[in-house]
């Protein structure tokens, strides 16, 4: 009697707050009318992750309760490799998943496994370093030039470690270090900084996948977690990895950090969350839906200049999320780093989640990596710049996180400040790389040419040379 | 009656002696079945509760229980000593106490939760009744809980699977096994595959299974994980073999004049199979069946640890990419837990062995 009366009464209610959130959506977008409801069409999602600091949004959408804010029952999972888990979303067992900004990339356009897999959310910037065994530390620290304090100057340039693998070199020995996967941010910022060094990391050819072509380093691939131990039981000399992997290292004793991934190229896009474009097809609402929650938890890891780090390191801590001691992942999470025992310094920067539009997924970035790709070979031939845009188009779709934030605005848990409404999609073209080469996203085909080593235009391989 | 035996200390006696060895006979039929179980020390307790011979039991009951308890302890003072010495990069290896520590802190985290389930079921429910107050035309489902399984979840997953692997293994060899038992040129074609296949790895089967179960396994409402099945058709590939030889083994040293009987008896095909072979064979197939179900366990945790389906296998993986100050312990409570369920699924089948031979032997 009553009940029916509240009933209907909030029946009505809940239709006039939809129209209301229908009629700011078409104005916002001139969208069509058609989307009548935004519930997600499933609602029990497993999510895959690596055991790495920068899954963070996900734990936190998780613990603070933003998925289920959503109307979302979600289950995270922490994934044994990213081949796995690459794996494990194509053949639908995971409905999405923390990738590396290369993967949907990668798998586009069909090196490695190849399947259609899009992005709508960046999930961060930054958050990699490069580790050296302590034996190469100590013959490379010879070289590199020592400020007042006595502490080494930074950024430590890759020029320094060139003498180190000549004399390996000499000795007989291959100078081997390890990176995380074929397409990760890892070997593309390894290689960078190698090259801009003057050391040649290798090209992957048609014959070889290993991407060891006229290497005077050579790169192999090493689950995360397992780095510190493989280098210190020699078959490495030193690795880029996410977080918590160098300070482990420092940690343990095993090496020392010479240069993060911020000091190679300031603020860089690190991981994506992916899902299969199948999947983002069949669930749209549920793709707005988790796009949603980790928006919030992106905006809460870095609100009111990281006040919440803390309380984030308590919950990565945990065995089912990265599961590291929580003074190792603190040391990076709350803005410190620490390179040579003892030498820790600020870098407030390390880990940015939400700030300067981390989150926003820019057409640009992905050009960097497919640029990167082409740099190292595993685009076997030169592409027009119309084909680099293209690619990032179909992968990275910032309609959607634009919907999603637009959405959170008007459910007033967001600022309207905090989002790029108006970008074309591609950043104004970014200066800031260890070897001082400017990006433009829009002109791949000229970046590529700034380079001495590295594929650019129709070069083979075999006649781009390199020692 | 009572009476007279009271007043009779000769006869108080002889009763007393005759119910003794009664129970001794009883004590005896009971030890059969208590030290398949590993519990024979038992034995000698009961007896010397009995009033039996002391000093022949003191000497069974050292035998059976002292000198085991003594070289366990014996193994934890050296584990104790030597442990701290080995300096890992994730600390010194764990003693006993930071294990039994270890296993304290999975209990806990198991309530807790089992805690924080009820608290997302009450959330759940609330979230449902506010959705259909505001769209009645949604029918309220319940989801299961998200967080994540704890170490027993993870000890049930990991036997559920080795026991789906197991039967999978078993029905394939059994038959097989009784087709190259009968038949010699059956036999020479089965043999070189087995002999082949029996020495692969499981971390070899595992990508090709993968690929396989991913391919044909397509369902919308599987009724299996993909990782389940992944990691239950591995135990399968490597356990059916010591189940197959055995079979064929038994089913070939027959004896022929029992085949010649049903032969003569014109018995169907399938009733001298039913009747006669299996029968017959059944000592031997078990035999297979246990060892078996020893290498399904064993295998069982590395095609977890890769195939993430999430039982002990995948604790221990993940436990070693933590790399905690505490993962190290974590694991040995692990090893521990896969040596005791191990030794257990033995005893269970040898148990079930002795019961269908005994009966098969009447």
């Amino acid at each position: 009697m009553q009940g029916k009366t509240t009933d209907i009464s909030k029946r009505i209610a809940g239709t006039c707050r939809r129209v209301a959130a229908l009629a700011a959506l078409v104005c916002g977008f001139g969208l069509p009318a058609a989307a009548d409801n935004l519930w997600p069409e499933k609602e029990t999602l497993t999510l895959g992750f690596i055991k790495l600091t920068d899954m963070a949004p996900l734990a936190v959408a998780y613990e603070l309760g933003y998925f289920e804010d959503e109307g979302l029952y979600v289950t995270l999972e922490a994934q044994a490799n990213w081949k796995v888990l690459l794996d494990r979303v194509i053949s639908g067992e995971l409905d999405g998943a923390h990738m590396l900004a290369g993967q949907p990339l990668g798998a586009t356009i069909g090196f490695g496994t190849k399947a259609d897999i899009v992005t709508a959310f960046s999930m961060d910037l930054n958050g990699n370093g490069i580790t050296v065994s302590n034996e190469v530390w100590a013959a490379m620290k010879k070289h590199v030039p020592m400020g007042a304090d006595g502490k080494p100057v930074h950024p430590i340039k890759a020029d320094y470690l060139k003498p180190v693998v000549q004399q390996y070199r000499a000795e007989g020995k291959p100078f081997k270090m390890g990176m995380v996967f074929p397409v990760s941010t890892h070997n593309y910022e390894l290689r960078y900084w190698l090259a801009a060094g003057g050391i040649h990391p290798g090209y992957y050819t048609t014959g070889d996948v290993t991407g060891t072509t006229d290497a005077e380093v050579l790169l192999s691939v090493t689950p995360p977690p397992q780095m510190p131990a493989t280098m210190e039981a020699g078959t490495i000399f030193g690795y880029c990895v996410g977080e918590p992997w160098n300070q482990q290292a420092v940690f343990k004793g095993v090496g020392v950090p010479v240069v993060t991934d911020y000091e190679i190229w300031k603020n860089n896009p690190e991981k994506v969350f992916g899902v299969s474009a199948e999947w983002a097809k069949k669930y749209p609402n549920t793709h707005l839906a988790v796009v949603k929650a980790l928006i919030r938890a992106a905006m809460w890891l870095d609100a009111n200049g990281n006040a919440n780090r803390q309380e984030a390191v308590k919950m990565l801590a945990k065995p089912a999320y990265v599961g590291a001691d929580a003074a190792v992942i603190a040391n990076s999470m709350t803005g410190t780093f620490e390179y040579e025992k003892g030498d820790k310094r600020d870098v407030p920067d390390f880990n940015v989640f939400f700030r300067y539009f981390a989150t926003y997924p820019y057409y640009s970035d992905a050009v960097w990596y497919l640029t990167q790709m082409r740099r190292w070979g595993q685009i076997g031939e030169a592409k027009p710049d119309a084909w680099y845009d293209e690619v990032a188009r179909k992968v990275y779709q910032p309609e959607i996180y634009l919907k999603a934030a637009r959405l959170l605005v008007q459910e007033g848990k967001a600022r309207e400040e905090d989002f790029p409404w108006d970008t074309d999609g591609y950043r104004a073209p970014q200066t800031h790389f260890i070897d001082g080469i400017a990006f433009n996203g829009k002109t791949p085909t000229a970046y590529l040419r700034k380079f001495s080593i590295g594929l650019k235009d129709d070069v083979a391989p075999a006649q781009a040379g390199g020692n | 009656m009572n009476a007279t035996v009271k007043n009779d200390p000769e006869l108080a006696r002889a009763a007393r002696k005759a119910a003794q060895a009664q129970r001794g006979l009883l004590i005896g039929r009971i030890d059969g079945y208590i030290s398949i179980f590993g519990f024979g020390w038992v034995t000698p307790m009961l007896r010397l509760a009995n009033g039996e011979d002391p000093s022949a039991q003191l000497k069974a009951l050292w035998r059976g229980l002292g000198i085991p308890l003594a070289s366990i302890i014996l193994f934890l003072g050296l584990w104790a000593q030597m442990a701290p010495k080995v300096d890992t990069s994730l600390g010194a290896i764990p003693g006993p106490a930071q294990v039994a520590e270890a296993f304290g802190g999975l209990v806990d985290s198991h309530k807790a939760e089992r805690e924080k389930a009820e608290a997302f079921y009450e959330r759940q429910h609330a979230r449902n009744e506010a959705r259909v107050a505001e769209d009645p035309s949604y029918e309220p489902k319940i989801h299961p809980y998200t967080g994540k399984p704890t170490y027993f979840d993870q000890i049930w997953t990991s036997i559920q699977t080795v026991f789906m692997g197991f039967l999978l293994a078993t029905l394939v060899a059994v038959p097989i096994g009784i087709i190259g038992g009968l038949s010699p040129s059956m036999n020479a074609a089965i043999n070189p595959l087995v002999q082949i296949f029996k020495p692969v790895s499981p971390l070899a089967w595992l990508p090709i299974v993968t690929m396989v179960v991913s391919a044909l396994y397509v369902s919308d409402d599987p009724l299996f994980d993909k990782a389940f099945l992944t990691s239950a058709i591995t135990v399968t590939l490597c356990s059916l073999w010591p189940t197959l030889i055995n079979t064929s083994m038994g089913v070939a040293s027959i004896d022929k004049d029992l085949l010649n009987v049903g032969r003569v008896l014109r018995l169907s095909p399938g009733v001298q199979v039913r009747k006669l072979i299996v029968p017959s064979a059944l000592p031997f197939i078990f035999t297979g069946m246990r060892l078996s179900l020893g290498v399904g366990w064993m295998v069982l945790i590395a095609a977890e640890m890769l195939a993430q389906n999430p039982g002990l296998g995948k604790f221990v993986w993940d436990e070693f990419q933590n790399g905690s100050s505490s993962s190290l312990a974590r694991i040995m409570v692990a090893v521990f837990t896969i040596g005791i369920i191990g030794f257990l699924l033995d005893r269970l089948m040898l148990a079930f062995e002795a019961l269908v031979t005994s009966r098969a032997q009447r």
